[in-house]
């Protein structure tokens, strides 16, 4: 229906970068054109940073962070508290806790979060490296930082359960009132949850 | 909130749809608290009523898929547009299908031009509630029909209700996928009813507060000599029953174990055989003290009138905003005195009333003010 108006090289650029989250074809088209507009200073130093992430990007092997090396730079920060592991789902979830900047700790990452309706269960996720890793000592606590959706939670659970038989503290982030959130905006079920989860003033 | 609370009254000054299921355009006005639409079967009536329709949450009328609304022969879009009116100023509310060459094509709905994010926006302006002959076995039907219907109800009140049944549907596909496996881990099984259990006593206690003020408003309109009976509402459920009496906490906590101690059973059975999932509506007819499934099919043609009017009612009360009645092929079915009933009755409820019908006479008796128009395939002129 539409005709080609650039050539094969181009078009295949266009449609890799339309399968970024966040583009869509028009936006990838944007893309594009910025990019091969400026040849030598951006097209250049991002097909070489990418040719570089091809090489060295690989996962790490004690948590499951992805980096360019293994163990991955927060594994083997020596400033880090070691004796305490923050569980997420994903490493976006991990990035996002380091923007934070709310805990010098070390992490774990599960790889998703259990969901039977999509077949993936606890060995599918890296749950037993987690017990491996506190089964191993120097563990003190496991914070469970995962999402509060129903899959997120359930995750939680099974998690705290396999946990169970070591001597870890198990703990899970708060769930209640956003920071600046307004009570008559809540829905009952974050104020249940906030009035359960109340702390002393 | 009782009846003396501010009640909107919008009114539906203009309608016009583009590419809408037999309509190439249409421009239509009107003024009318009580709008008729005759025509022929196939005419394009209910097509006007579905276009209303889609001014609310969830599917319309027809539970059609937006695509199929698109005009056959045009561009694969649509777009209906009404002007209201309400304490004089005028709003322009838009929603519709955009086609998009090479991707899937895309709802867009506007108020007053500006772009919104979901139809669930145009709940600040406008209600609907609506009546079609697809409705006429509700009592006789499946329970799941009435839990529908009820949830549409709930709906109206409780916008974050279907998100919530949403949520509770999926999290117990997935408890009945594990139970279905045949050594299912029991610490993830734990973990899914944790989660169930909130959720299946949050959907239980919306519902319960809907059908109780259901209850009270029927109550309080209650007339053992009307056209339309009276109708007994209760809802029927393992956690409804347990809110009588327990704080929602303790209903949970029950519901848990419930859950824990039934895997076996619900194992066999291939899905959970207690909670909101198999709650049901027990509707009766209250002048006679019968089950509405016992009554006659007129009495259940005008049971189910009654509770529709009381919907419009409790929605008006709840939102502050008239709700528009949508009633499709309604008059065809009444005696003569029975329809006479029904006009007074709608004239009386205040909000604008949408009524199609094959036959112009049937909308002869309809009181001074009311408008009345023909509708023939892709055109409608007033009579």
């Amino acid at each position: 229906m539409t005709r080609a108006t650039a050539g094969p090289e181009i078009e295949r650029l266009i449609q890799l970068l339309a399968r970024l989250p966040g583009l869509g074809p028009r936006s990838a088209r944007r893309a594009a054109l910025a990019l091969v507009k400026k040849k030598e200073l951006l097209l250049e130093p991002l097909a070489d940073a990418m040719a570089a992430a091809v090489e060295h990007v690989g996962t790490c092997s004690v948590c499951g962070n992805i980096d360019t090396t293994d163990p991955c730079t927060v594994c083997t920060d020596p400033t880090r508290d070691g004796s305490v592991i923050v569980v997420v789902e994903d490493v976006s979830d991990l990035w996002a806790l380091e923007r934070a900047g709310a805990i010098r700790a070390r992490y774990h990452v599960l790889g998703g979060t259990l969901n039977p309706l999509d077949g993936i269960g606890p060995d599918d996720l890296s749950i037993e490296p987690l017990v491996a890793r506190c089964a191993a000592g120097g563990v003190a606590e496991v914070i469970l930082a995962v999402n509060a959706t129903v899959d997120g939670q359930t995750t939680a659970h099974v998690v705290t359960d396999r946990l169970s038989h070591l001597p870890v503290r198990v703990s899970r982030l708060a769930h209640g009132v956003p920071v600046g959130g307004e009570l008559d905006y809540l829905d009952e079920g974050t104020l249940a949850a906030a009035i359960r989860a109340r702390t002393p003033f | 909130m009782t009846g003396a609370a501010a009640i909107a009254f919008p009114r539906l000054g203009r309608l016009t749809l583009a590419d809408f299921r037999s309509y190439a355009a249409l421009d239509l006005s009107l003024s009318a608290p009580l709008v008729a639409l005759a025509g022929e079967n196939g005419a394009g009536k209910t097509n006007i009523l579905e276009a209303l329709s889609l001014f609310t949450p969830g599917r319309g009328l027809r539970r059609a898929e937006l695509a199929e609304m698109a005009r056959i022969g045009g561009e694969g879009g649509f777009a209906v547009a009404i002007a209201l009116s309400e304490e004089g100023a005028p709003l322009r509310l838009g929603t519709g299908l955009e086609p998009r060459p090479g991707e899937p094509a895309v709802r867009r709905s506007r108020i007053d031009g500006v772009p919104v994010g979901s139809p669930a926006a145009f709940a600040e302006h406008v209600r609907l509630v609506w009546l079609t002959p697809a409705m006429d076995g509700l009592f006789a039907g499946s329970a799941g029909e009435r839990r529908r219907f009820l949830d549409r109800m709930v709906l109206g009140i409780d916008a974050r209700h279907g998100a919530r049944v949403n949520a509770f549907e999926r999290a117990l596909r997935g408890r009945n996928r594990l139970l279905a496996e045949p050594a299912p881990d029991r610490a993830w099984l734990d973990g899914i009813e944790a989660e169930i259990a909130p959720l299946a006593v949050a959907v239980a206690a919306a519902r319960r507060a809907t059908v109780d003020r259901l209850a009270r408003v029927i109550a309080a309109h209650r007339d053992d000599a009307s056209a339309f009976p009276w109708a007994g509402v209760v809802l029927e459920g393992t956690i409804e029953e347990m809110l009588t009496t327990l704080p929602e906490v303790e209903a949970e906590t029950r519901y848990r174990a419930l859950l824990r101690e039934g895997r076996g059973r619900d194992a066999a059975a291939g899905r959970a055989l207690a909670g909101p999932q198999a709650s049901d509506l027990l509707v009766w007819h209250g002048p006679k003290d019968v089950p509405a499934e016992r009554a006659s099919t007129g009495e259940q043609k005008a049971l189910l009138i009654g509770l529709v009017l009381a919907h419009a009612r409790l929605v008006a009360e709840a939102s502050g905003i008239a709700p528009f009645v949508l009633l499709d092929e309604i008059a065809a079915h009444l005696d003569p005195r029975r329809r006479a009933a029904l006009y007074t009755a709608l004239s009386g409820l205040g909000s604008q009333v949408f009524m199609t019908g094959a036959d112009p006479a049937l909308f002869a008796d309809l009181p001074a003010g009311s408008e009345t128009f023909l509708v023939a395939p892709g055109a409608v002129r007033p009579l």
